[in-house]
């Protein structure tokens, strides 16, 4: 999902394989001192390629990727650092100008406070480092023209599950040791004077709306849980993850049990038999057999890669024009 | 079989719709799939960012820069106007060594006890039949290949085994599958193949793509170990 202006799109199977090394390699920018829970290689996904079973995985909170990217001037989807939970420290081989936004996860350079969403310099030998989450879970860490490494169908996103994408090709979270190599050497033009709109909505707390695209087979669950779907609250649950995010709520009621098995998208909002909805997200597996309400819009699939287990949510059905009009006005922000 | 058809669309999300053609799984829808699969891709062109196709539909995922859904809609039913199934040629082959042994297919004796049969019997009947992989997931290069005959239908393991060798060829229901990776698994496992099914630095990086046509072959040990196989045996559940 997110921003594809420039994804290249894999249309075959013999299309890119990943191989080839970086063409043009810049001095190393960034060495990982310590890593966290999880700090992933993430752009806006692997597209072209859901037939033959390889999932779409990219920033869950594309929306904060673009933003950060956008501070250095680089394309929405260009590569970066997704920081879940925090914990991550780096080092600057050279002075390099970065940005970060999306989850605050208490950064510091040299032990100094930086704001949550905003570009700085890091001098050589300076440190980055983010802590915990204070709000949201997932910060972005933009480089210079992005992060450069060898793509794998077109995208370095990084899936566990799959081992495709990251810095070593196989899946794997950044590693002490790791350099980071940013794509230019400082970012074009006028972009250090950039900042963030002061209109962005901050990161998502209790009673967050997201809004749920309605599908089709809505038409299998009973009135009374489309009712309660809609009108009560959802609790994130703790069985949470780049794959899929599970609600805890009134039990939705479907007439129709398992199905034959269909392709996937993003956001889906599948309910298992024990009638809890599991909202299937970047790293989700590209078909399966649960019925389905429908799906988040990409906007509120961003916002729930930032809600803490224990958030409550509503859910606010919308049309697929409506969630459109909203998408292109947020990829219209960057332009 | 109607030489017509008349497909569903259905919105599944902002930028997503789903092409209903069938109700149930049957390898003789695999033509129409397969036809409706060529059509959009041609219909829908560099609009198209993803087309996913399985036993009885196609989710189409297009671009939402390019296209409302009204639009959308509108050329994937021009594409799928007048379909004619593609012909039972559109898939390519595969023939699939594979080592049938109790040690990296634990599931085969079981299976040969229930049925009153000796394992060869189990693995003569495996490979007596193509297959039609209807569809590619659960991991890359992983195809959901059938129907196996009703007999040896086996429903999946109560738990699931924390990891299944990659290679191991296993069958649940009256569907049967390679794991392409070493992941968790509940599928009845008979055996293991050499072959590669997901290999980033091969032209081909999907052996399978959906429409396929397999039909497995019994190797010896010292084949499949010549192949490059790894006789590990699986792990116990």
């Amino acid at each position: 999902m997110a921003t594809r202006t420039t994804t290249q799109h894999v249309t075959t199977a013999t299309a890119q394989s990943g191989t080839q090394k970086p063409t043009h390699p810049m001095p190393g920018a960034l060495v990982v001192e310590r890593t966290g829970p999880l700090a992933l290689v993430q752009d806006a996904g692997r597209f072209g390629c859901r037939h033959l079973g390889v999932t779409q995985g990219g920033a869950l909170d594309w929306i904060s990727l673009g933003w950060a990217n956008w501070l250095l001037g680089n394309a929405p989807d260009a590569a970066g650092i997704e920081i879940a939970i925090g914990g991550l420290a780096l080092k600057a081989e050279r002075t390099l100008r970065l940005a970060i936004a999306g989850a605050d996860l208490g950064a510091t350079r040299d032990g100094e406070p930086l704001a949550a969403n905003g570009s700085f310099t890091l001098e050589r030998g300076q440190v980055l480092a983010f802590d915990q989450p204070r709000a949201g879970l997932r910060a972005y860490l933009a480089l210079p023209g992005g992060l450069e490494a060898a793509p794998f169908m077109g995208s370095l996103s990084t899936v566990a599950r799959e081992q495709l994408g990251g810095l070593d090709g196989r899946g794997g979270a950044l590693r002490v040791g790791d350099r980071l190599m940013a794509a230019s050497p400082a970012p074009q033009g006028d972009e250090q004077a950039r900042e963030l709109p002061s209109s962005l909505p901050p990161m998502p707390a209790d009673d967050t709306v997201l809004e749920l695209v309605t599908g089709a087979q809505i038409a299998h669950f009973d009135g009374a849980s489309l009712f309660a779907a809609f009108n009560q609250p959802w609790q994130v649950d703790s069985r949470a993850d780049r794959m899929g995010v599970r609600l805890t709520g009134p039990v939705l009621r479907c007439q129709s049990g398992g199905m034959v098995s269909e392709g996937i998208p993003l956001g889906a909002v599948q309910v298992p038999p024990d009638g809890q909805p599991i909202i299937l997200l970047n790293d989700r597996q590209t078909i399966g057999g649960y019925p389905r309400l429908g799906a988040l819009s990409p906007i509120a699939c961003a916002r729930l890669g930032q809600c803490a287990p224990g958030t409550t949510i509503r859910l606010s059905p919308v049309t697929p024009h409506q969630a459109r009009t909203r998408y292109l006005r947020q990829l219209a922000l960057w332009r | 079989m109607s030489q017509s058809l008349s497909p569903r669309l259905e919105t599944v999300g902002m930028d997503a719709l789903i092409v209903r053609l069938f109700d149930a799984i049957d390898e003789a829808h695999m033509p129409w799939i397969l036809a409706a699969d060529n059509a959009l891709r041609e219909r829908l062109g560099e609009a198209l960012i993803d087309l996913v196709p399985s036993y009885t539909t196609l989710l189409v995922h297009y671009d939402i820069e390019q296209l409302s859904q009204l639009e959308a809609r509108r050329l994937i039913q021009q594409a799928l106007h007048g379909l004619k199934p593609a012909s039972t040629a559109a898939g390519r082959e595969h023939r699939i060594p594979v080592w049938y042994d109790d040690s990296v297919g634990p599931e085969l004796a079981r299976i040969a006890e229930r049925l009153g049969v000796d394992s060869d019997e189990i693995v003569r009947r495996h490979t007596s039949r193509d297959y039609c992989a209807f569809a590619l997931g659960f991991s890359p290069g992983y195809a959901f290949m059938g129907m196996i005959e009703e007999a040896l239908a086996t429903p999946r393991l109560k738990t699931p085994r924390q990891k299944v060798a990659a290679g191991s060829v296993g069958i649940a229901e009256r569907q049967t599958a390679i794991y392409s990776m070493r992941s968790p698994g509940g599928w009845n496992i008979l055996g293991r193949t050499a072959v590669k099914l997901f290999d980033r630095d091969r032209d081909e990086i999907s052996l399978f793509r959906p429409g396929d046509r397999v039909r497995f072959e019994p190797i010896s040990r010292e084949a499949f170990i010549e192949q490059g196989g790894d006789t590990t045996p699986l792990e116990e559940r």
